[in-house]
């Protein structure tokens, strides 16, 4: 108890000294932050005919599907008791955004993300059961459905469905991580949180980051395999990211000027959390969003609801909530993409162009 | 003949394993949920009874006083008039049954007291709290306080 007292300044309610909300919480929203803006950088390829992103279409996609599997992650260990986080389908309540997150996630997961690559793959898988043998074959015949149909007709209706299921996927990857920022936004007891603008404003640093990423991941894979990288496809995501930056940096602006504006009995109890949010927000990189994402939730969290007091955060290292299950929660993604990549190269269907370019380089 | 579907088939089997997957979870759903879930609200229905069959731990001030008759008036007087017995004492209801099978356990009021009384800036200043060990430094409470008449 004295120990934890030393941390506080000012009046604290008991039940605020110790933050709920830790790290894991953190790591939540940025990474299905991430999943939605590598989706978003995918779509724009496919829905608004962007060849120069193209290199980076596949990618994109499996990068996005590598994130989202780790997403329910951090908040199932946060939460404690995985198995039952089943009982979410079988009984949903439907007035409790929480519990929704469920459908939501699935409703992603499988019927966007997964169709989509499956669609953009079917070729590939289909080649790849033709030209291997033994358990391989098999595995990609059953990747592939049994199915062997890859004629230029079956191609283009793969391509059209596609193309829907990417049109749907858009809004749905905004519903994802704009359903984030509304269970923050919509906590009426946070003014920290609670704002309208938290859905828009979590979407657009979620684009920011997933592209960053993306674009992160496609420079390191290229140099791995020995590439060049594509400088026009470069110049292009590096274009999308400063435009998504500036609508970001614009709205947290606009949120910040709002707070001031409107000065309510919260706002001196703010104050001292909006000089950081300054500092972070002048920070063009992933990390600049994960410590946005650090803002909004362990920031919500250190001021007293009497507005009088603060506290402050100590994070465990090896503690289930703690700084390692972090790190390797961060690293599991990369794995998992690496496996992806293994078993559904993006550059299969590129045919040779990387290394005509390669060649031409 | 035409065969509409001819190119799409891999998506019919896509559309079929979506279909199976649903269905299949609606299978394990209906087997899954307990009966009587939903019918009063969203939780399981028979939990109430469920709870209604737990068995009493606790008998109630009331109950003591049928026997110890002496106990609530020597507390009515003083600071924990309004405490129940069973905040003190534990859980009596088997002791109210049944008081030649079942003593209840001897209390060390060193511990006892210091749930509701050890100084903590969490509790409000007007609620008499005392650091033990500087209070009473290893004496037990009741060496100085009547517990049930705890004003000195
Ligand atoms: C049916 C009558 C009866 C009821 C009801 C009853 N008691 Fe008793 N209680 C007794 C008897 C008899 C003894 C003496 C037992 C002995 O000393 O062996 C006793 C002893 C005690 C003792 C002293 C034990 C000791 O070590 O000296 C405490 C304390 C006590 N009861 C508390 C309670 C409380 C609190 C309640 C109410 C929840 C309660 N009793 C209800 C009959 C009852
Ligand atoms: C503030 C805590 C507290 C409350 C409230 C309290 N008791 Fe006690 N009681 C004690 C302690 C401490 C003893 C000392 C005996 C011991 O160490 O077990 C005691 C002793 C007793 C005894 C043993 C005989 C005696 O009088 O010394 C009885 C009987 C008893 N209590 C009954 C009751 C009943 C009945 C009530 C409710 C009307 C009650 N107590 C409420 C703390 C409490
Ligand atoms: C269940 C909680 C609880 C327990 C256990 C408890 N008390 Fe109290 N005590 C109270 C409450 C409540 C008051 C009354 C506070 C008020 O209203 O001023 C009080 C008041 C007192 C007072 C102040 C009396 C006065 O006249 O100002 C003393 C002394 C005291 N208790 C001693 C003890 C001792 C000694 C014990 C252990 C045998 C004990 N208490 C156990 C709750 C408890
Ligand atoms: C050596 C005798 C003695 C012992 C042992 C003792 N007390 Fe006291 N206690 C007193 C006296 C005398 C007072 C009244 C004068 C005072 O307020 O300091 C008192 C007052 C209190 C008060 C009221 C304080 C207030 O601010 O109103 C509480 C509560 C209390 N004691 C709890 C305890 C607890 C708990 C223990 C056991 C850890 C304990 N006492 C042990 C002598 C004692």
């Amino acid at each position: 108890m004295d120990s934890l007292l030393a941390q506080v300044d000012g009046f604290m309610y008991p039940n605020e000294i110790e933050l709920q909300w830790s790290v894991l919480i953190v790591l939540y929203p940025y990474i299905t932050g991430l999943v939605a803006g590598a989706f978003i950088l995918a779509s724009l390829e496919r829905v608004f005919n962007v060849e120069a992103v193209k290199p980076t279409y596949r990618l994109a996609l499996l990068t996005a599907l590598a994130f989202l599997l780790v997403a329910p992650l951090p908040l199932q260990l946060h939460l404690g008791h995985p198995e039952r986080s089943f009982e979410m389908y079988l009984t949903p309540k439907t007035d409790s955004a929480m519990a929704m997150f469920g459908f939501v996630y699935l409703w992603y997961l499988m019927g966007v993300l997964v169709v989509e690559i499956w669609l953009d793959y079917r070729k590939d898988i289909v080649l790849k059961a033709r030209s291997s043998t033994g358990p391989v074959r098999l595995f990609y015949r059953a990747l592939a459905l049994g199915s062997d149909d890859i004629g230029p007709r079956a191609l283009e209706i793969d391509d059209r469905v596609g193309r829907f299921v990417t049109i749907v996927g858009i809004p749905s990857a905004f519903l994802l991580h704009g359903y984030v920022g509304f269970i923050f936004g919509s906590v009426k007891a946070n003014p920290w949180w609670s704002t309208p603008l938290m859905p828009v404003v979590f979407l657009f640093s979620a684009i920011v980051s997933g592209i960053a990423l993306v674009m992160l991941v496609y420079m390191t894979v290229s140099w791995l395999r020995g590439r060049t990288v594509d400088m026009t496809c470069l110049d292009t995501i590096a274009r999308y990211l400063f435009y998504a930056f500036l609508i970001d940096f614009s709205l947290e602006v606009l949120d910040l000027i709002h707070r001031m504006y409107e000065a309510d009995e919260s706002f001196k109890s703010l104050d001292f959390m909006v000089k950081t949010r300054y500092a972070t927000a002048g920070v063009l990189t992933l990390i600049g969003i994960f410590a946005m994402r650090w803002n909004v939730v362990i920031g919500g969290q250190l001021f007293s609801k009497s507005f009088l007091g603060y506290t402050v955060y100590k994070m465990g290292f090896a503690t289930r909530e703690g700084m390692l299950p972090a790190i390797l929660l961060m690293i599991l993604p990369f794995a998992i993409l690496w496996l992806l990549i293994r078993v559904l190269p993006p550059w299969l269907g590129e045919g040779d162009r990387g290394v005509v370019e390669t060649a031409e380089g | 003949m035409p065969q509409p579907l001819k190119d799409a088939r891999h998506l019919v089997r896509m559309a079929g394993l979506f279909l199976v997957a649903g269905v299949g979870f609606l299978v394990l759903r209906s087997a899954l949920i307990p009966a009587g879930f939903g019918e009063l609200g969203h939780y399981r229905s028979g939990a109430l009874d469920d709870n209604a069959r737990v068995e009493p731990r606790f008998a109630g001030r009331g109950a003591c006083a049928e026997c110890h008759d002496l106990a609530p008036e020597e507390l009515a007087g003083g600071a924990h008039a309004a405490i129940g017995c069973e905040a003190c004492h534990g859980p009596l209801a088997g002791h109210a049954a049944d008081p030649d099978t079942e003593v209840p356990p001897a209390l060390d009021t060193r511990s006892l007291c210091a749930t509701c009384h050890a100084a903590e800036p969490a509790k409000p200043g007007w609620f008499p709290q005392v650091v033990a060990a500087e209070h009473a430094g290893d004496d037990a409470c009741d060496e100085c306080h009547v517990p049930h008449q705890p004003g000195v």
